[in-house]
């Protein structure tokens, strides 16, 4: 369950499957490990966190506070998702909206219905900076990512890989199917809130039509 | 104040990193050799978080524009300012109009450039260091003008001090690389314990691919994506191993078999593209901590 990264991380196995109840698990011992004298950072994935701690502390010594913490994360944990809803524009040029109808068998307002009905959770951050893997998709929507990666996805992206969801908040490659656009900046380095979400959030996609003002404004692509 | 009349290779600020934003994707970035770093902003009495220059694989050339003590670090460079040749692990005092060359002319890749009183950079979430990946922060180019803050204290006093480097660091082309067992260490035999490395051409800040034996997996389920960090050594789906560096993604899918030790991982940010021959070694925690704590000595 514990294992160390190097001489100062340490690893913290919660289960080994991608699982909505073993993430929010993740998400809750991650919030009671803030602020404890000797970790430096967490890092919250699917059924894991991982712990960077001051070089300085044992690795028993941290191990033993995250003990501590994990016994108190039982199965009556609450956690505090905030909710977002974020405008999307289904289809429209550089997305994948036609293939993925063709492959999918199902039409391309099928395909904006199912996406757009559920809520997700933010199970992790990574791949760039404020990138959120969110799940998990219907078994409908599911189809594999890219044979060959874009060398360049614009910004605000919404796209769709396996059970995943995700946003790219940069322009940057990308092996996933795209859907649409979003107009919300997901980073922001300059702000003081750089971050739009957070790992453990909820996120609720909202159609849009693509003349609408938000997009005008926002030179969507 | 310097100016650069000449830039090439990666060219660029850094600092200790960028701390507390690893949750959401952003990279510690920061100095590919810590060592290095650390020993430059000593030299010139700086903190130990001050803003110094990393030069990749390239050559800068500037023109003081002030009277300024600077230091230079690292391994495989050379500091010229046209007259003499300025030892590396030591500060010097540079008059305002000399211009001053930092040249690659040896094996190693990164070198410091620290000035007293530090570079004067603006920083984003925390840190000046450069991230340019996530378009934070741009290499240094021809033409930049480079502003430092106030000496810690007169010039004079801070120039002409020396760091007895090879008592420390054993810099090398033929380094043995501390290594501590990763989470998924079980699902490899010790072939990798037993073969040599070298860098392939294909390395960069964010990570080192080595080339040598190729590392047989038992398990191959496919790992779910988890949080990893400098020196983390993934093995890809090909059995190939690859070093995570200073710009390492927060996160990662391959299996590690290991992570270099702290104190390791200067040695093999400096070795040299196909002419290096590494080996690696496994150690436990508690060794790898009192090794750093030796080391860390050095800087109060």
């Amino acid at each position: 369950m514990f294992k160390p990264l190097g001489d100062s991380a340490l690893l913290i196995q919660l289960g080994d499957e991608i699982d909505p109840i073993i993430n929010q698990r993740v998400h809750a011992l991650n919030s009671l490990l803030q602020n404890i004298n000797g970790i430096i950072e967490t890092v919250p994935a699917y059924c894991t966190l991982l712990v960077h701690y001051d070089i300085n502390f044992s690795y028993q010594h941290i191990k033993a506070i995250v003990q501590e913490k994990i016994n108190q994360v039982n199965d009556s944990f609450q956690i505090t998702a905030r909710r977002h809803e974020v405008p999307i524009r289904y289809g429209g040029a550089s997305t994948d909206l036609e293939i993925i109808s063709t492959t999918l068998n199902l039409s391309i307002s099928e395909i904006i219905k199912i996406h757009s009905e559920k809520e997700y959770q933010i199970y992790m951050m990574g791949f760039t900076p404020g990138f959120p893997y969110m799940g998990i998709l219907d078994s409908r929507l599911q189809m594999p990512r890219l044979q060959t990666p874009r060398t360049l996805v614009q910004a605000g992206s919404v796209a769709m890989a396996g059970f995943q969801t995700g946003i790219y908040p940069l322009d940057s490659p990308g092996g996933w199917n795209i859907l649409g656009w979003t107009p919300l900046k997901l980073f922001d380095p300059h702000s003081d809130t750089p971050f739009l979400f957070s790992p453990g959030d909820v996120v609720k996609f909202v159609p849009m039509e693509s003349n609408s003002l938000l997009f005008e404004r926002e030179q969507a692509p | 104040m310097l100016k650069v009349i000449d830039a090439t290779g990666f060219i660029s600020f850094q600092d200790i990193g960028r701390k507390g934003f690893q949750n959401f994707g952003v990279p510690v970035s920061g100095a590919m050799d810590w060592f290095a770093y650390q020993v430059a902003n000593q030299l010139v009495g700086n903190s130990q978080n001050a803003t110094a220059l990393e030069i990749g694989l390239g050559e800068i050339t500037f023109q003081a524009k002030q009277d300024c003590v600077l230091a230079v670090t690292g391994a495989g460079y050379e500091v010229q300012n046209y007259i003499w040749t300025f030892p590396l692990w030591t500060s010097f005092y540079v008059r305002a109009g000399w211009y001053v060359q930092i040249k690659k002319t040896k094996a190693g890749n990164w070198a410091y450039l620290a000035i007293a009183g530090g570079f004067d950079v603006p920083k984003i979430l925390g840190s000046s260091s450069t991230y340019m990946r996530g378009g934070l922060g741009n290499h240094i180019q021809t033409g930049n003008v480079l502003q430092s803050g106030k000496p810690s204290t007169e010039l004079t006093k801070l120039a002409a001090r020396d760091f007895p480097v090879q008592k420390f660091m054993r810099y090398s082309q033929s380094p043995t690389i501390e290594v501590i067992a990763g989470p998924q260490r079980e699902r490899f035999d010790n072939s990798f314990f037993e073969n040599e490395y070298t860098l392939s051409k294909s390395f960069d800040r964010m990570g080192y691919r080595l080339e040598g034996k190729i590392i047989e997996a038992s398990d191959k389920t496919e790992l779910i994506s988890e949080g990893m960090t400098m020196g983390s050594i993934q093995i890809t789906n090909q059995g190939q191993p690859i070093v995570m560096m200073a710009d390492s993604p927060t996160t990662g899918g391959y299996p590690k078999i290991g992570n270099v030790i702290r104190v390791d991982l200067p040695l093999l940010a400096q070795c040299e593209s196909g002419t290096s021959t590494i080996r690696f070694k496994e150690v436990s925690v508690e060794e790898a901590q009192e090794k750093y704590k030796r080391c860390s000595q050095l800087f109060t």
